[in-house]
């Protein structure tokens, strides 16, 4: 894979189809690989790197690169295209100045237990690319997944459970805004917790509850644009398993507006954007919380 | 040197934490592991170290400085601190010992910083030898050596027993007044320290180089390979707050309704509003806030500090940062840059 990848990277750039390469870069081991952009073929064959440590999803950054002048080629795994299509949608991406080739993906390790699959991989929801221009390797299928297992368990919880576990995940957070910064669905340019002028700017937990708003207000921003990309989960310095706060909502939305899935398609008005005469009334909420 | 067998290190524990609070680094249960109150029932991590770092102790997170009450055309000022008590921290690695160091030369220098004189007071540093370094320790590059940590004792665990030494007049006081039995019989513990040296000497960053940027400071800062070693830096502060020597804080009041708690926390040179003045800031681009983190621990720092670099080693930063961007990286670039 990593081979043909930089030959045809190297061509891209050559025949000046695109001007840029979006990839990761080698790091120091094999699994510190950091998302890169190439211009040079010297460079893509010296560094350029593909292996099962690259679980950084680089659509994000097509959000600036694809602002620039000339064409970037990015390369993406099955669940970056969600991203990728989620950011269209938006207008967050320019498509035209985006070359995207989807690369086949087994699954991404976890850096702090290089054995295993990462969570997110371990419960895989497509191995299909919902966008590119071409495929190198190949595009699966939309999988059966068991990502809401653990939603369901928290679910089952009686509610006094289930705050002493978000209390206690979410306690550890030292707001380091690691989720937000590499969030695809986080694309403000100023983003409340930033802005003095908010009332609600705050560098650290100001009072014992902060930190727990900051993460719901996050969900509750990104419900129903959040594709479920795991990566808020993957970069948090404590380990806290926010992705599950996203497939709550994620659930929700599957149970009271039909399957969804956020990026599949980039023309579809999302359930939370749009208006049916059969949505669900706001008293499901409090049916909900009775039962 | 002081000589107990591992079976009875709950037992010292007890004894130290029937006097003050005792903070041991234990399993987090999610694969690392962090400091901890120690009581019943709370076991010694085997882990090389903690994932965030000592710098807590000292220099915590968050901390109110002063409150004000409103009333009418009066304000009240009151002063919130409360008193440390004593504390001893047992099982800080070399390379964090040495960051104490760092935060002493800008916390306790005119102006003397209070609150972190007061903590450093009140604590009790028991340092812990490694014996099992890892891929990402790189202590060595900065002359730490982590078979000999400073502190006011230090432990060495050989075979199985705790060896401990003490190395200040605190540290001293502590330890005879805990009744442990002396030794003459210290082989183990050289056997251990010549073992780790070997492991040391082999860690795949061993031959990692602190060049002498403070001369070429200019060349380091004008670099053009910033541009590439910053470009995908989220601007995060997962580095600045893991890292045991960045000590940049922001003060901010908290309205509470009913007055005002005027707190500290700690800031990342790489946020948007960091050194954020009427004008604006003074890094504008992600480039100069990131280059900034780099400039401070490799290049203003020894400036200002006789050569000792603002950088331990302890490798958190390569572990935790989301783009495995790291100083370690940004070294190797700056050194081909300015040779």
């Amino acid at each position: 894979m990593q081979k043909v990848m930089i030959e045809r990277a190297a061509e891209l750039l050559s025949s000046g189809k695109v001007n840029r390469v979006l990839g990761w870069r080698a790091g120091l081991f094999a699994h510190d690989n950091t998302p890169s952009v190439f211009t040079d073929a010297a460079d893509l064959q010296a560094n350029f790197v593909y292996n099962e440590f690259c679980g950084a999803n680089l659509s994000k950054y097509l959000v600036k690169e694809s602002d620039k002048e000339g064409t970037v080629a990015v390369f993406l795994k099955p669940c970056d295209t969600y991203s990728f299509n989620q950011l269209i949608a938006e207008h967050k991406i320019k498509r035209d100045n985006v070359y995207a080739i989807g690369v086949q993906c087994n699954g991404m390790k976890d850096v702090n237990d290089r054995e295993k699959l990462e969570e997110r991989c371990a419960s895989c929801k497509s191995r299909k690319h919902v966008a590119y221009d071409e495929l190198i390797g190949e595009s699966g299928e939309i999988l059966d997944s068991n990502r809401f297992d653990m939603v369901e368990k928290l679910e089952n919880m009686t509610s006094e459970e289930r705050f002493e576990f978000w209390r206690g995940e979410l306690s550890r957070c030292v707001r380091c805004n690691a989720c937000r910064n590499v969030c695809p669905a986080c694309t403000c340019e100023k983003c409340i917790f930033d802005n003095p002028d908010s009332g609600s700017a705050n560098k650290a937990p100001a009072d014992p509850f902060e930190e727990n708003l900051f993460h719901i207000i996050r969900a509750f921003h990104v419900a129903g644009r959040c594709t479920d990309c795991g990566e808020c989960s993957r970069v948090c310095p404590e380990n806290i398993p926010l992705h599950l706060l996203n497939r709550k909502f994620i659930k929700d939305i599957n149970e009271l507006y039909g399957e969804y899935q956020a990026g599949e398609t980039v023309n579809e008005r999302g359930p939370l954007v749009n208006y049916t005469q059969g949505d669900a009334e706001p008293s499901v909420v409090y049916e909900r919380g009775n039962s | 040197m002081y000589k107990l067998n591992l079976s009875e290190i709950n037992a010292f524990f007890a004894k130290i934490a029937q006097n003050e609070k005792l903070y041991i680094p234990a399993d987090n249960g999610k694969g690392g592991a962090r400091y901890t109150e120690w009581a019943e029932g709370v076991e010694l991590s085997n882990a090389c170290n903690t994932e965030r770092s000592a710098k807590d102790f000292f220099f915590p997170q968050t901390e109110n400085l002063v409150d004000f009450k409103v009333n009418g055309k009066k304000i009240e000022v009151i002063d919130s601190r409360e008193e440390c008590e004593d504390f001893v921290v047992f099982g800080v690695r070399a390379c964090d010992v040495k960051s104490f160091e760092i935060l002493d030369s800008v916390y306790l220098t005119d102006p003397i910083d209070s609150y972190y004189k007061n903590r450093r007071e009140h604590g009790t540093v028991i340092s812990l030898a490694c014996s099992a370094p890892e891929e990402t320790c790189f202590c060595r590059t900065f002359g730490i050596d982590a078979t000999k940590p400073a502190g006011d004792a230090r432990a060495y665990i050989a075979g199985d027993s705790l060896y401990i030494e003490a190395l200040t007049e605190k540290g001293s006081a502590l330890l005879s007044s805990l009744g442990i039995a002396e030794t003459d019989d210290t082989a183990a513990v050289y056997a251990q320290i010549a073992e780790t040296e070997k492991k040391l000497a082999e860690l795949p960053l061993a031959a990692l180089e602190a060049k002498d940027f403070t001369k070429k400071q200019l060349d380091a800062f004008n670099a053009p390979v910033w541009a590439g070693l910053s470009q995908t830096c989220l601007g995060c502060g997962s580095c600045t707050f893991v890292c045991p020597t960045c000590q940049c804080y922001d003060i901010k009041d908290f309205d509470t309704g009913h007055g005002i708690k005027r707190f500290r926390c700690w800031d990342s040179c790489m946020y948007s509003d960091f050194t954020m003045m009427a004008h604006g800031t003074p890094r504008n681009t992600q480039l100069e806030k990131f280059r900034q983190r780099f400039m401070h621990k490799l290049v203003y720092y020894p400036m200002n500090n006789d050569g000792v670099y603002g950088c331990v080693g302890c490798g958190r930063c390569l572990k935790k940062c989301p783009i495995s961007m790291n100083i370690v990286k940004v070294m190797k670039s700056l050194g081909e840059v300015t040779e």
